[in-house]
């Protein structure tokens, strides 16, 4: 799994900061067609400098939103500001913001050069400035070479990247991405990724990028907007999004995780004490959000944060007989190289998933089938979800 | 192996069908006899005095004339209903517009060209135009059947083309004119041009609308034919029909060959694009 932002955060966030206003302003905006309800009121604010993911599956609005930014689809009900402005009845061509499609849309009968310069002949640059900053782009997209070409002469990430150009050359504020990796194989995702983010720090654009990739949305995003049926489940950083889920969709959707229905026995201040059958034992969460005492719960943790051993782990803090620790029966090993997966199942019933780090070569791995193991997790690990 | 003998059969069967009236007249074209179905030597005596003959060449000329324009207003209307149905999104009674632009392709000639000359004679009386019958009515009339096969060629050509590239160029700053101009009318260009030639082949073609709206003066091609056969076909015309066919074929081979070429080269190029890839 993913889950490192490449992101080093050295100030206050702009969605931290009161004195910051919004780059982009959507409120309560609606899009149905027909009977079908796209959009569902949703409100969002996205700053300067931002690389914002919309993340959802098929079907969930992120493309319809996108598309209302872009000014290709009306807002049912609702309003978008950009730069303060509200851009109902604004065309498409006269708003500040440049779209990259998933299919990449390059034009077939024009060249590289002619894609890209594109934009700016419709503005009325003058020739000796589109030549530059055409050349400009495509040094900068690593194409320079590639001008004369025509797109059918062109692999699949040299397109990706002259889309790229063409939607960056006329500089806008907003790049909306639809997809943008949707078409590139594995190896050469990582790598645009990486290259993404480099470009939108450099040019100091903002970024909006649809995708239903999870994994990218977390390697490029500053922030993640994950979307469910038309609504937004949640907002938050990668690390948020992904240690701190707010619903069983978004834990469930982020990732993997188990899930352990249970009632809360005690809650003190942050601190909440769930009794849980199906986990067999008492879970103990630190900073948890507040559930009064008896109210039914679900406690969700991450596969990479239960500690798989044969013996019970002496000292560590929070675990002990009974409490955020329990026992099961290894029934299924999936071994990925860096890492391995166990199905570890619990006497309930339950199967839990647990992933370990490979530190030693498979053949020497202690623990193998049918072994009857400890799974242990510390107080920090787990969170406590009441929807 | 049975089954090989038998496809062949069909093969050399349907071919036959379709060829063999073609042939028979391309060799009575060189018989030397003016009795159509008497064989009495080579000769290419017709094809001479096919070149003296000023009704039939003149009946040509016009022919072409009328087909030439007739299909560039049929190009025009046909890719304006065209992208108006493809691109206008869903609207109420879209599938009724869509029919109906179909519709005449299927409508009996004899009907089209009755309720055409019931137009240009109410026109006529009500405005003063068009002035009589003639070249212009038979243009109009051409235009008017030939416009929605335009449609229908243009339409499916849209249907297949990738929207987004619409939505790209107005993302970059081109106002829908632009778009249409600078990026939709090259796209669909092979299509216009597909377009084109079966309006031209169409109005060519057609003996029945014509005769309903042409004029004293105005007589094309079809119908100098048509009515030349009442009185015994001559050599002439076999002559004639040659040197068509002839034409058609040519066309055909050079356009199947073009495209051939094009298709190797797009080939190569994505061969090469993979390999640099």
């Amino acid at each position: 799994m993913a889950g490192q932002p490449i992101r080093k955060p050295t100030r206050l966030e702009p969605w931290q900061d009161p004195g910051q206003a919004p780059y982009v302003r959507i409120e309560k905006v609606t899009k149905t067609f027909g009977d079908f309800v796209a959009v569902d009121e949703v409100s969002l604010s996205i700053y300067r400098n931002e690389f914002f993911a919309l993340l959802g599956g098929s079907g969930s609005g992120k493309t319809t939103l996108l598309r209302m930014l872009a000014g290709f689809e009306q807002p049912t009900e609702g309003k978008i500001f950009i730069d303060g402005v509200d851009m109902a009845g604004i065309p498409p061509y006269e708003r500040p913001v440049n779209m990259m499609f998933q299919s990449y849309a390059l034009f077939p009968h024009m060249t590289v050069e002619q894609n890209v310069a594109f934009g700016l002949r419709q503005d009325g640059v003058a020739k000796a400035e589109i030549r530059d900053r055409v050349e400009e782009m495509l040094g900068l997209v690593q194409l320079a070479a590639f001008g004369k070409r025509r797109p059918h002469q062109l692999s699949g990430g040299q397109r990706q990247r002259v889309a790229l150009a063409r939607s960056l050359v006329k500089r806008p504020k907003l790049l909306l991405l639809d997809e943008p990796l949707g078409a590139l194989d594995k190896k050469l995702r990582e790598r645009t990724q990486f290259e993404l983010v480099n470009i939108q720090e450099k040019l100091g654009i903002t970024f909006i990028v649809v995708t239903h990739d999870q994994e990218e949305a977390m390697t490029m995003s500053s922030r993640i907007a994950v979307m469910n049926h038309g609504v937004i489940a949640q907002v938050g950083t990668p690390t948020e999004i992904y240690e701190y889920p707010h619903t069983r969709f978004v834990a469930e959707f982020i990732g993997s995780i188990n899930m352990f229905d249970g009632r809360v026995v005690e809650a003190n201040g942050d601190q909440v004490l769930v009794a849980s059958e199906e986990a067999g034992c008492e879970l103990l969460i630190a900073h948890a959000t507040p559930a009064p005492a008896g109210s039914p719960v679900s406690v969700a943790i991450r596969p990479e944060k239960i500690l798989l051993s044969k013996e019970p782990p002496a000292g560590e803090t929070g675990v002990g007989e009974g409490r955020n620790r329990t026992t099961g029966i290894v029934r299924e090993i999936a071994y990925l190289g860096d890492v391995s997966i166990y199905l570890v199942q619990l006497p309930t019933g339950k199967t839990v998933r647990v992933t370990a780090p490979n530190v030693t070569r498979r053949t020497e791995m202690p623990i193998t089938w049918e072994d009857e193991v400890t799974l242990s997790w510390r107080p920090f690990a787990g969170v406590v979800l009441t929807q | 192996m049975k089954r090989i003998g038998f496809l062949s059969w069909a093969l050399w069967f349907g071919y036959a069908f379709l060829y063999v009236p073609i042939v028979l007249l391309i060799v009575y074209s060189f018989n030397d006899s003016r009795l159509v179905t008497v064989w009495a030597g080579f000769s290419t005596k017709w094809y001479a005095e096919l070149l003296h003959n000023d009704t039939l060449l003149d009946a040509a000329l016009l022919s072409f004339r009328v087909a030439a324009v007739s299909a560039t207003l049929a190009v025009m209307l046909g890719t304006c209903a065209g992208l108006a149905l493809s691109r206008f999104g869903r609207f109420r009674g879209r599938t009724l517009f869509g029919g109906m632009i179909t519709a005449p392709l299927v409508m009996p000639e004899v009907i089209t060209g009755l309720s055409l000359l019931l137009l240009f004679v109410a026109m006529e009386q009500w405005v003063g135009w068009p002035d009589g019958r003639g070249v212009t009515t038979i243009t109009l009339a051409h235009t008017t059947f030939t416009m929605s096969y335009v449609a229908v060629v243009v339409q499916s050509r849209l249907a297949g083309m990738d929207g987004s590239l619409e939505e790209a160029a107005m993302d970059l700053g081109a106002r829908p004119a632009k778009v249409f101009f600078v990026i939709t009318l090259p796209l669909i260009a092979p299509a216009l041009v597909a377009g084109w030639l079966l309006a031209f082949t169409l109005s060519l073609d057609d003996v029945v609308v014509a005769s309903f709206v042409s004029g004293p003066g105005s007589t094309t091609l079809p119908m100098v034919i048509f009515s030349s056969v009442k009185f015994g076909i001559s050599p002439q015309i076999n002559a004639l029909a040659t040197l068509m066919v002839l034409v058609v074929a040519t066309g055909i081979f050079v356009a199947s060959i073009v495209m051939a070429r094009q298709e190797r080269q797009r080939k190569r190029d994505e061969q090469m694009a993979i390999q640099n890839g």
